[in-house]
């Protein structure tokens, strides 16, 4: 077998993937967040639609990047699923007691987390990327669909769950991804673990509040 | 004090098993686990039933024989401490007790408590040892080793291969054995040049045994008698995609 099957084929191979895929999602949650926070400006959408525009420039940068966050989602889902199949199967009788120590809640929950993620993500994109699931789509229009789309209560209630989903997912996989990679120290570990939480929060922080002050009123 | 005991009793491998309650009116709180399972067999025998089958030598902590689930901790909720060295002190009376053996598809029970843990010594086969001639000792110094890594090396070489790591684990992975074995041969000058290959060869003999994948939860950290770090399996990572990822290819 060449060396990338017998990569693949590991559970540790597969694992460093996950990682590696999540980085490059991780990267693209924090500058989506970036990108989304323009809609606070209040100057009736000039920023955020400038952007948008500006997204949409380089067809071949758009396309790019897209192509790059398709194959991790794919890669990332692949892994996990087949990863996930495979502890199902290492432990086919469970224990009539079982007592939890370390595990935290996010860590447990990662395979509830990520498939709802990707759900929410199929949602997003039918919003306000091609706007399937909205009620007065206009293409380029960021701002518009933004407070028409988040004005709906339970659509704005789906963002703000899903993005809670997406901290704990981060809370785990932001520490974790270092370990899988084989990065770990006795001094810097902790100090990673604490950093993982701390951008968890800040990540569903800033993208509850988009959300929340549009249902609110607070940004039109 | 008073116990009672919930045990695993499965009459061999087909057996699907069912868990029995046994009244313990009268043990001693000095008594080991192991001990108080003794006296439980010395009863069992003498009414005519079959005692509780469970694995055990050195009743000491340092063989790795022993291990039982107990109230859903291997080797139950003492950190740092095997099944033989924990005392029934360490329960209130009138405690209630669930036992059961290690569950995993990699570690099939045997009878009872007893599960069969030679997948382990298959993941030792492939690849946790030295080819080097042994001989004699060297000379004093004449290999230097630094006292931190010397330090390491022990602390990865403290496992006692008894599977408390893959009974607690979400998924039966076996990470943090492999881990240590990789971890205390890769660190030292003599298992230096086989590293990478070790790390490869032992995780694929693990993958093929059937054990579960790290999800890094802990888990297995918090059970080990011997305080196994999750560091090691972060460093058996970095040796075995190493190993793979930029293995230079065979010469013709
Ligand atoms: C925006 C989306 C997502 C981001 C930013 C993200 C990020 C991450 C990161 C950084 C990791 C750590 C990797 C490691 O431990 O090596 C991870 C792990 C994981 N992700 Fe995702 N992920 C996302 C979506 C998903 C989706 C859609 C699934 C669905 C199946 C998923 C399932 C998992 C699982 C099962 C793990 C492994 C958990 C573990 O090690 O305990 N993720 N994710
Ligand atoms: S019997 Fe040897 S470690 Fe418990």
């Amino acid at each position: 077998m060449s060396w990338l099957g017998r990569l693949y084929d590991s559970t540790i191979g597969k694992k460093a993937i996950m990682a590696v895929t999540g980085v490059i999602l991780f990267a693209f949650i924090i500058g989506h967040l970036a990108g989304n926070l323009q809609i606070l400006i209040p100057d009736g959408g000039a920023r955020i639609d400038a952007y948008g525009r500006f997204l949409h420039e380089s067809p071949v940068l758009l396309w790019g990047s897209r192509l790059v966050l398709l194959a991790s989602v794919f890669l990332h889902i692949l892994t996990s699923v087949q990863l996930a199949l495979r502890n199902r199967r290492a432990r086919p009788q469970p224990y009539e007691f079982r007592e939890w120590r370390e595990a935290s809640y996010a860590s447990r929950t990662m395979m509830i987390s990520g498939p709802l993620i990707a759900l929410f993500v199929v949602y997003h994109l039918g919003h306000f990327t091609t706007g399937h699931f909205h009620g007065s789509f206009e293409p380029l229009k960021v701002h518009d669909n933004m407070i028409s789309g988040l004005q709906v209560w339970w659509a704005s209630a789906a963002y703000v769950a899903a993005m809670i989903l997406l901290g704990t997912h981060v809370y785990h996989g932001g520490w974790s991804l270092f370990q899988s990679l084989g990065i770990s120290h006795p001094r810097y570990t902790p100090l990673l673990k604490k950093g993982a939480a701390v951008v968890a929060v800040l990540i569903t922080l800033g993208y509850v509040l988009i959300p929340a002050t549009i249902w609110m009123g607070l940004v039109r | 004090m008073r116990l009672t005991l919930h045990v695993w009793r499965q009459k061999g491998p087909k057996d699907p098993g069912r868990i029995v309650t046994y009244d313990m009116p009268d043990v001693n709180p000095d008594m080991s686990f192991l001990e108080a399972l003794d006296v439980l067999n010395e009863r069992l025998i003498q009414r005519g039933e079959d005692p509780i089958a469970f694995d055990h030598d050195c009743r000491e902590g340092i063989c790795g024989a022993c291990g039982m689930v107990i109230n859903g901790i291997p080797h139950g909720p003492r950190r740092a401490t095997t099944a033989c060295q924990l005392h029934l002190r360490t329960f209130k009376d009138g405690d209630e007790i669930w036992v059961e053996p290690w569950r995993a598809r990699a570690f099939p029970t045997i009878k009872d408590l007893v599960v069969d843990r030679s997948a382990f010594d298959r993941i030792i086969a492939a690849g946790g040892f030295v080819s080097v001639p042994t001989g004699s000792a060297p000379d004093g110094n004449a290999l230097p080793v630094p006292k931190k890594v010397a330090d390491l090396a022990m602390d990865a070489a403290q496992c006692i291969g008894c599977g408390a790591c893959v009974a607690s684990c979400p998924n039966g992975s076996a990470m943090l054995f492999v881990a240590a074995k990789v971890s205390h041969l890769g660190l030292l000058p003599q298992g230096r040049p086989e590293r990478r290959d070790r790390a490869r060869k032992m995780v694929e003999q693990m993958d093929r045994e059937g054990f579960g994948a790290c999800t890094n939860t802990g888990e297995c950290e918090a059970a080990c008698p011997k305080e196994i770090r999750l560091e090691f399996i972060a460093r058996m990572n970095r040796d075995f995609l190493r190993g793979t990822f930029a293995e230079r290819p065979e010469a013709e």
